[in-house]
Order: structure tokens, then C-alpha cells, then sequence
């Protein structure tokens, strides 16, 4: 009760705030800070262009600024920067920008804060992620499908929850489909570093890996599968990466931010902006999955369509039981559904799946 | 499921060369910029201008050849700001040498706009028929394109170039002391501002062989530290041609050898892994250095010292 009067007292000196200026002429100022160049042809790239729809949407209405390629480590300075240049609403999209965010947000009540992919919320700082496991649980399926070698690769950030459930979404439906798959874990240590990402890619090639999915931000995965000129398969991520259908591009998992970020800030013009959790996945179309290449048998691509319609029906979880963790301890019984506290906190992955996750 | 069987010991050797070779052809050329006294920090936005410059040429004209001529000018162009701002108004080596790589990061990017997602055609490989087909020899020595050949050779030359030639000795002696070589008649200034030039070209070539090569495609940072890697191999290769190749070579071995190592499950912190790369290419090259006393006095003199006539 404290705790809500609380929040109530902090909305209504927010508001009290707001209406010096808030006269209904003045733009409302959003600013997006992106971890890679928004260039890079995949998660940053697709976050600008989300962001530059909600901007065309609110034409006048909004005055939109942007930075990217900000580091981690020095994102609390540019929160600040931002904050100080009184920005309204002020979007940050990279899992590490979590702590540096909740910090500045403590020092500036008055501004409204959006987090992508983290867990942690304040009264002025909302986290927004999508369900992407789901399209992960897709993308396994085919590869499990595709594979010739039963060799099937992951290209891994860092171990942080979002990736340690994309990985066990993969790993748990290649299993299905194909009972030999065996799936190799990299960590590359970094969201953005195309040649580290090639390298990558080509050292799973190499090794007799003939699908690879990435969990990095470029398109240099599929790049350098096409230059191999090898039967080896990927997955537009992020963005579609449609260019490189219909080989090795099989089918993508695509963000499609810009509904929530036109939401949000419409919310922050109308005052009605609440601190809140979001997580959509393909029900709600916040996680697209792209096209079905041709390149896939028909079998294939019926069998990942009607997977795709039992997880937005609500009739299958990805994450179903019985599952246990990697150590062997169990996790989900038979039939019971992973709840979203434990999948939002990942911090293991699931058993069978042979990897040595970073501290 | 440790599988060490599945490495390929041919593809691997292949491969490193590869990721080593954009690292060699900028040290190299920071090599030869900082023998005649100049630290030019700005190589990460020589390389990254050359990317672009050599992307873009390469994918107008869909010539790879004309793409990394473009690049080694789009970097030596981009490095004479650098040599006008420090060799002719003195400003200071450290923070001008920065100010390019913010630079020319942000210069790439505006270049490179129209070009995300684009292909350029692959640069050819060597063949020379049957001697390619020699298991391993055929594809580790005969099989890559030229510019592998050509950063190697380049690597002989800048050696042979110190150690032979009379511009060679007169280029390290600007970078001994500037003042006695000016008091013998030569020109400093102009000295530098080629070297300036020449290591401009390297990089640039290093970072067209990261988007035409290594990547084929052009992303905005994709050079993400290659340049910094170049110069700190400069430094703990001791200033010496054969030593900056081992550098590179290490540098690009252990990179690919960890993510080989990965790739085949082996159970070793991928931290440690990771780290890697940095921790045995410093050792190496520390250890090496180490046992003559002498490795400090390698380093050229006149090192970042500004230079004016009448001083």
C-alpha cells in the first residue's frame, strides 16, 4: 500500500511537472541510444528503423534524436547527457544497459525511461523484450530438419538470460526433430564484431557445422556462409536479411518494435505513461518470423508453419516439460510450462546441451 | 563431445592467415610511421576509411582490384590531415592521431550509408592448378588471393628497406633525431609526411581486406579494434618487421584457434578463451624482447616528439 501511494505521490509530481510546459505544442522529445552502429545491419539497425517509424508517425509531434555504438560501460554518462537535455522519454536497447539505466532513472524522476530485454523496473523505467524463444523454437526445428551432419551451431553474446533461452529454445527443438543433432556453442564475447562473427562462422564450417544460428547483431554469419559456397544454412536475425534468400537464409526471426514505441510514447503525450514489464512474442507480432525459404522441402515448411500456429494459439509452451537444467536437476515437471519469472531470470541452460557458460 | 579430430588442420592454417592478414598490413605501416618518429593513433580510422573507400570502389567498378587501390588512397588521404595538423601546425601527435580515428569512424559511416547489405565480387584465389591441389602446401602456401602475398612481401620489403637501403637509414634517423638529421640536410618534414602517407595506405589496405575479404560486406565499425590490435603489435613487436609479422600471425592464430577450440567442445573457460588472443600474443612478444636488454632502446627516439626547424 506504501509502495503504491508512493507511486502515486511520484505520477502526480511527475504530472504536476509536466503541465509547466506541457501545453500541447511543445514536442515531445524521445531519445534511442543504440549499442551498435545503426547501421549494422541487424539488432540496432532494426531498432532505428522502428524508431524512425514511430518518428514518421508522429511527425511534428515528436522531436526524435538518436545515439549509437555506445558502449556499455559509458551508457549511465549518456542516460544522464540525455536526461539533462530534457528528453521525455528516453529508450535504451541493449542488455547491458540495464544497471546504468536504473541509476540514471534514479536521479531523474521526472523522465520516463524504457529498457529493451533486461528484467528491472523503477517508477520511471519500464523493460520491454520480446519472446523471441519462440521463434528460436522455429529456427531449432528447421535446423534440426536441415542438417545433413547433425552438426548445428550457436553463436552466443554474452550469457546473459536472453541468449541462454534463445540457445535451450533451439537446442530443445532441433533435439525433437532430429534425435542425433548435436548443437556447439561460441561466445564471441561481443554483440557487434563482424569479422570476430565470420570467423566464427567459418570455424563452425570448417568443423562440418552445416546450420548455423546466430545470436550477434551483423550479418556477417550468413555473409560468410554464402561466400563458403557450401551446403550450410542461417537465419536472418533481427532484421529479415531477406537478401540472402532463399540459401543460406532459411527463415529469420525479425523484432518489429515499432507498435510498442509509437504506444509508449503516445502514452507519455497522453500522461497515462506507467512504469511497466512487456514481453510480446508472435501473437502479439512483436517477434515476426520471416518468409519460409523455398529452399526448404515441403514437409519442412508445413511442420515449422504449424509450429509456429500452436505457440500463437497458446496451445504449446516452447519451454514444456519434462525438462531438467544442465546439472541434471529437474526444472519442469511433465506438461507443466516454464512461468515467466524463471525464463526472464535464465541463468542455465537446459540438460543435453553440452556448453561451458562464461561466469 | 570434445572432438579435436574435427579441426582441420589445413582449414585452420587457412583461416588464420586470413584473419592475420588486415592486422599485419596496418602494423606495417605503422611500423614504418613510427620509425621516422611519428605515433599516428588514428589507424583504426585509416582502416575503417579504407574499408569503405575499397567497398565502394569495389562494388562501382566490380573490380577488387580497384577496391583496395582505392582504399590504400582513401587511407593515405585521410592520414595526410593528420600529417598536415602535426608536421606543418605541430599540434599534438597523441590527441590529433585520436581525433582521426573518431574521425574517420564517423566519416566511414557517412560514406557508407548506400552500401549496407550490398555484395562486391570475391577476390580470386591463386590457382595454379595441380600444385593447388597439394594436400595442405596447396591451399596453406598456393591457395589464398594476393594480397596475403602481398603483405608478406611488403613485410620483406619494409625489413630489407631498413636494413639495405640508404633511405632507410636516413628515414630511422629522422626518427632517432629529428634536429641532427635536419642538421644534415634532409628534410624532416617531408620525410615524415611520406611515411605519414605510406602507413595511411597500409591501413587502408588492412581494412579493405577486412570488408572486401575477411566479411565481404560493409557495416559501419566493422573494423571493431583491428587498429589498436596493429598498433599495440607495433610496440611489443619491438619496432621490428619479423617480429610484427609473428605478432599478427599470433594475434590471428590464437583468435581462430579459440574459436576452433570452442567449436569442437572443449571444456575450457570461454572467458580464458576469449582473453586469449591478447595474453599469449603479449607474452610471446614480451619474452622475446625481454632477453636483450636493448629492446627498449628500439623504440625511436624521437617517438611523438613535434619537430620545427628552428628549435
Amino acid at each position: 500500500m506504501k509502495l503504491k501511494s508512493m507511486i502515486a505521490g511520484a505520477m502526480i509530481a511527475a504530472v504536476a511537472g509536466f503541465s509547466a510546459y506541457a501545453d500541447g505544442h511543445e514536442p515531445t522529445k524521445v531519445a534511442f541510444v543504440y549499442v551498435g552502429p545503426k547501421d549494422d545491419g541487424g539488432w540496432s539497425q532494426q531498432h532505428h528503423a522502428m524508431a524512425t517509424e514511430m518518428a514518421e508517425h508522429f511527425g511534428d509531434a515528436v522531436e526524435f534524436s538518436y545515439l549509437d555504438a555506445v558502449p556499455e560501460a559509458e551508457s549511465e554518462r549518456v542516460f544522464t547527457q540525455l536526461a539533462l537535455a530534457g528528453n521525455d522519454i528516453i529508450f535504451g536497447t541493449s542488455f547491458g544497459y540495464m544497471d546504468p539505466m536504473l541509476a540514471a532513472a534514479a536521479r531523474f524522476p521526472d523522465v520516463k525511461f524504457e529498457h529493451a530485454t533486461g528484467y528491472k523496473t523503477s517508477d520511471n523505467m519500464s523493460n520491454y523484450g520480446a519472446r523471441f524463444y519462440e521463434g528460436r523454437a522455429i529456427m531449432g526445428h528447421i535446423a534440426g530438419r536441415m542438417t545433413e551432419t547433425n552438426k548445428i551451431g550457436y553463436i552466443a553474446s554474452f550469457p546473459v538470460p536472453e541468449v541462454l533461452r534463445g540457445m535451450s529454445s533451439a537446442y530443445v527443438h532441433a533435439k525433437k526433430a532430429n534425435p542425433d543433432v548435436e548443437m556447439t556453442v561460441v561466445w564471441l564475447n561481443t554483440w557487434f564484431d563482424p569479422p570476430k562473427e565470420a570467423d566464427a562462422t567459418q570455424a563452425m564450417i570448417d568443423q562440418g557445422i552445416d546450420v548455423v544460428l546466430a545470436h550477434t547483431d551483423s550479418i556477417a554469419p550468413l555473409q560468410t556462409i554464402q561466400a563458403s559456397g557450401q551446403r550450410v544454412f542461417g537465419f536472418g536475425q533481427a532484421a529479415d536479411m531477406i537478401q540472402f534468400a532463399p540459401a543460406p537464409r532459411l527463415s529469420s526471426i525479425i523484432d518489429n518494435w515499432a507498435p510498442y514505441y509509437i504506444a509508449r510514447v503516445q502514452a507519455v503525450k497522453d500522461g497515462t505513461w506507467e512504469s511497466a514489464a512487456t514481453w510480446h512474442g508472435i501473437e502479439e507480432e512483436m517477434v515476426g518470423i520471416g518468409a519460409f525459404s523455398e529452399a526448404l522441402p515441403e514437409d519442412v515448411r508445413a511442420e515449422a508453419q504449424a509450429l509456429m500456429e500452436s505457440i500463437v494459439s497458446g496451445e504449446y509452451h516452447p519451454f514444456t516439460g519434462p525438462l531438467n537444467k544442465q546439472d541434471g536437476s529437474a526444472w519442469l515437471a511433465d506438461g507443466e510450462v516454464a512461468n515467466v519469472g524463471d525464463l526472464l531470470g535464465m541463468g542455465f541452460v537446459v540438460e543435453g546441451l553440452d556448453v561451458e557458460i562464461p561466469n | 563431445m570434445t572432438d579435436l579430430a574435427a579441426i582441420n588442420p589445413t582449414l585452420l592454417v587457412f583461416a588464420l592467415i586470413v584473419a592475420s592478414t588486415p592486422i599485419l598490413l596496418a602494423a606495417l605501416g605503422e611500423l614504418v610511421v613510427e620509425r621516422s618518429g611519428v605515433l599516428n593513433l588514428g589507424v583504426e580510422g585509416m582502416m575503417i576509411v579504407g574499408a569503405i573507400c575499397g567497398f565502394a570502389a569495389a562494388y562501382e567498378s566490380q573490380s577488387p582490384l580497384l577496391g583496395f587501390a582505392a582504399a590504400a588512397l582513401g587511407g593515405a588521404a585521410l592520414s595526410l590531415i593528420f600529417a598536415f595538423l602535426t608536421q606543418f601546425l605541430l599540434s599534438n601527435q597523441v590527441a590529433t592521431g585520436l581525433a582521426l580515428t573518431l574521425f574517420g569512424l564517423g566519416l566511414a559511416a557517412m560514406l557508407g550509408q548506400n552500401y549496407s547489405g550490398e555484395a562486391v565480387p570475391a577476390t580470386p584465389r591463386l590457382n595454379l592448378g595441380p600444385i593447388s591441389d597439394i594436400p595442405f602446401v596447396g591451399r596453406v602456401v598456393f591457395g589464398h588471393d594476393w594480397v596475403v602475398y602481398f603483405s608478406l612481401l611488403m613485410a620483406a620489403l619494409v625489413w630489407a628497406f631498413f636494413k639495405y637501403t640508404r633511405p632507410g637509414l636516413i628515414l630511422r634517423a629522422v626518427g632517432e633525431n629529428h634536429d641532427a638529421a635536419h642538421a644534415l640536410g634532409y628534410p624532416v618534414v617531408a620525410i615524415r609526411v611520406a611515411a605519414i602517407a605510406f602507413g595511411g595506405a597500409m591501413a587502408g589496405l588492412g581494412g579493405a581486406y577486412i570488408s572486401l575479404v575477411r566479411v565481404p560486406t560493409w557495416t559501419e565499425g566493422m573494423t571493431a579494434g583491428a587498429g589498436w590490435i596493429a598498433l599495440a603489435i607495433v610496440v611489443f613487436g619491438a619496432w621490428r618487421s619479423g617480429r610484427v609479422v609473428l605478432g599478427a600471425y599470433l594475434f590471428g592464430g590464437v583468435t581462430i584457434l579459440q574459436l576452433n577450440l570452442q567449436a569442437a567442445g572443449v571444456a575450457m573457460s570461454p572467458e580464458l578463451l576469449s582473453a586469449s588472443p591478447y595474453l599469449i600474443t603479449i607474452a610471446v612478444l614480451v619474452v622475446i624482447s625481454a632477453d636483450r636488454s636493448r629492446a627498449a632502446l628500439n623504440a625511436p627516439a624521437a617517438l611523438g616528439r613535434t619537430f620545427h626547424a628552428s628549435s
